[in-house]
């Protein structure tokens, strides 16, 4: 799928191909900063948040940095899309998808020169970093709300993958409901795509059809939390704040700020100092925001603010350990104190309480 | 509100889009055309429904101005494959190709933007029907324009002259052409209706499905449209049968999952598509080719050879 832009992209990026490419890494005066989006801009999700930290990276550092980004770009086809980027004299790229992790990869060795951002992945090298969120803890404050508010004692939860990353937000989500109501019950339903809005909504619905009154998602569009607002219920917004859809029904939202990363980052290469690096920053970090509690009693509210705060100072953890698994046994604590970073990113059961398989 | 009721309620919000488009497909196809540009115009029609509703705050404007995006975008592949007779599957291609990246910058500024939702009609006493009272008598106006929409194609493929014409030049073009048919109006205007109709398809995904927009929406469903006039045996009356079982299919699998029944999601998502390979599969096996296919179905015409 191209857009418009995707084009008018290509084209802004092949006028200035006849600028000089590479440098050693020392300070430098101006710099190209090219992006490679998986959706369109105005997905206002995913790819939105990200195309917001690109702006602030023009804001924040003005003429001293020009910016390009290709959107909707076909994992299966990324290569030449950074390649290009890699070609037209960029000296910082993020590619901000999971899926773009091999050619992002083999990019970064053909151009040694230039610094590379993945976003989610695991694989680095000297001139390729990686950075991703941790939305867990976000979803386990939002578990915690949904806990405390529901009056059916089930909540629901719209999934778009059964992956360790939604896998995980699942079982945070439910381990924060839990800490607060130990009769809660939790309904999930896959929806197989990250982004069919008309799907999603349906999704929810057949979720509060079926007795849910608290709805949480981890797929792109607003559709899930606009079906809680038409029938009355509530809903937490996903990556960006979605409460121009849902003024009733949004508790908050869990939006992803890429913001202050990549206008550090891009700084990084100005001045010289740029690194590989993985960085995994939650709420604390600022990479993970929670949206105003709104349409919640105030003692609910204290409560998220409380548990953000908690969260934020390291006090607690949404996977603190003993965490136990559907058939009763503890996981195992390879953490201090809770499960480890690679646990969580890899995670592929579901904790006690929920009373369902994952799909395989 | 029971939750048979409303799950009955979703199955139709979910199959209406996909009828409209494929009646619309159903019609052009009849006349010998293969227009695989449905998920364009949908997309099309998506964006400029919504675009236009906001803009002017009116539903019926926003209707209109998806109709008739639809009808351009079908204009433009009529110029391409009557006027110059090019490959229809190219050009039906290359119009979703095109209908989606045009929507798309059409839609840009409308990102984020929302819409009320469009009240139901609701017909009194009849409404309060259990069980099918809602069902049936407090539904959107799409809902039973798409029922009428149905009965109509029906009617004037089977019961009219203009009806005749367009299935017999759909069957053979050069018959119908050395028998003086019009084969290039009558067609132009078919793969018109259609776009119409797929305009329609796409205002109601903008306006009253998800009273959003957002590029890329209309997430395949012209795509199912196509395949539910194959399913259907290109009859109106089957791609009504049709359009609800693909619909049902969708709806009934999220709930299957949220009542927790342990069925594989990927599995049942895969259904309607499963079962328009097995409806082609059984009709092949009866008589020797697909039932209904009109004969110069995706042949291009040039009169005079």
């Amino acid at each position: 799928m191209f857009s418009g832009k995707v084009f008018g992209a290509l084209a802004g990026a092949a006028i200035v191909a006849l600028s000089a490419t590479g440098a050693a890494a020392q300070a430098k005066d101006k710099i190209k900063v090219g992006f490679i989006y998986v959706g369109p801009v105005g997905d206002h999700g995913w790819s939105y948040q990200h195309d917001q930290g690109r702006k602030a990276i023009e804001k924040a550092l003005g003429d001293k940095v020009s910016t390009t980004f290709v959107e909707s770009v076909p994992e299966a086809d990324s290569e030449r899309a950074i390649e290009q980027l890699a070609r037209t004299g960029h000296d910082l790229i993020f590619t901000t998808s999971f899926g773009f992790m091999e050619p992002t990869i083999k990019v970064a060795k053909k151009y040694p020169n230039i610094k590379f951002e993945h976003a989610t992945g695991f694989k680095r090298a000297p001139n390729l970093s990686t950075y991703a969120a941790k939305f867990h803890e976000g979803r386990y404050i939002i578990g915690q709300i949904a806990g405390k508010m529901t009056k059916t004692n089930t909540i629901g939860y719209v999934g778009a993958f059964p992956i360790p990353e939604v896998i995980a937000g699942i079982n945070a989500f439910f381990l924060g409901a839990q800490s607060v109501n130990p009769n809660v019950k939790i309904k999930v339903v896959w929806a197989n795509t990250w982004y069919d809005p008309a799907k999603e909504g349906d999704a929810a619905k057949a979720l509060l059809d079926q007795g849910v009154d608290m709805l949480a998602q981890h797929t792109d569009s607003p559709a899930p939390i606009q079906a809680a607002e038409a029938r009355g219920k509530f809903g937490f917004g996903q990556a960006s704040d979605m409460e121009r859809f849902a003024p009733k029904a949004q508790l908050t939202a869990i939006v992803d700020n890429w913001s202050d990363y990549y206008v550090a980052r891009a700084k990084a290469v100005l001045d010289g100092s740029w690194k590989s690096e993985d960085t995994w920053g939650g709420l604390a970090a600022h990479m993970v925001v929670m949206s105003p509690y709104k349409n919640m009693p105030d003692d609910v509210k204290k409560m998220a603010e409380e548990t953000e705060a908690a969260i934020k100072s390291g006090k607690l953890n949404p996977f603190k350990c003993p965490v136990v698994g559907q058939d009763g046994k503890e996981i195992e604590c390879k953490g201090s104190g809770a499960l480890s970073d690679e646990q969580v990113l890899g995670m592929n059961f579901y904790v006690k309480g929920i009373e369902d398989k994952i799909p395989q | 509100m029971t939750t048979f009721e409303a799950i009955l309620l979703t199955i139709v919000t979910a199959s209406t889009p996909l009828l409209i488009a494929a009646m619309g497909e159903l019609v052009t196809e009849r006349s010998g055309v293969l227009n695989l540009g449905v998920e364009g115009m949908m997309a099309m029609g998506a964006a400029c429904s919504f675009a236009a509703a906001v803009t002017f705050d009116s539903t019926l404007l926003g209707v209109a101005a998806g109709m008739l995006a639809g009808t351009l975008m079908a204009a433009l592949f009529a110029l391409l494959v009557l006027g110059f007779a090019a490959n229809q599957t190219g050009s039906g291609l290359a119009l979703t190709i095109f209908g989606l990246g045009l929507s798309g910058l059409i839609g840009a500024p409308f990102v984020g933007a929302r819409r009320d939702p469009v009240a139901p009609v609701d017909i009194p006493v009849l409404s309060d029907i259990p069980m099918i009272g809602r069902l049936f008598f407090e539904q959107d106006l799409f809902v039973y324009a798409s029922i009428v929409l149905t009965v109509l194609v029906g009617l004037y493929l089977t019961r009219t002259r203009s009806g005749l014409t367009l299935r017999s030049i759909g069957e053979n073009h050069t018959s119908a052409n050395a028998l003086g048919l019009p084969v290039r109006r009558v067609r132009f205007f078919a793969i018109l209706f259609g776009g119409a109709c797929a305009g329609l398809a796409g205002a109601y995904l903008a306006l009253v499905y998800t009273r959003f927009w957002s590029p890329g929406m209309t997430a395949g469903r012209g795509w199912i449209a196509l395949a539910l006039v194959v399913f259907a045996a290109w009859r109106p009356g089957w791609a009504l049968v049709g359009a609800y079982i693909f619909g049902a299919a969708t709806v009934l699998q999220l709930h299957a999952q949220a009542a927790q029944f342990g069925v594989p999601s990927q599995l049942l998502s895969a259904v309607p598509y499963l079962a328009t390979i097995l409806a082609l599969l059984l009709l092949s096996i009866r008589h020797g080719r697909a039932i209904g296919a009109p004969g110069s179905l995706g042949a291009p015409f040039v009169p005079d050879r």
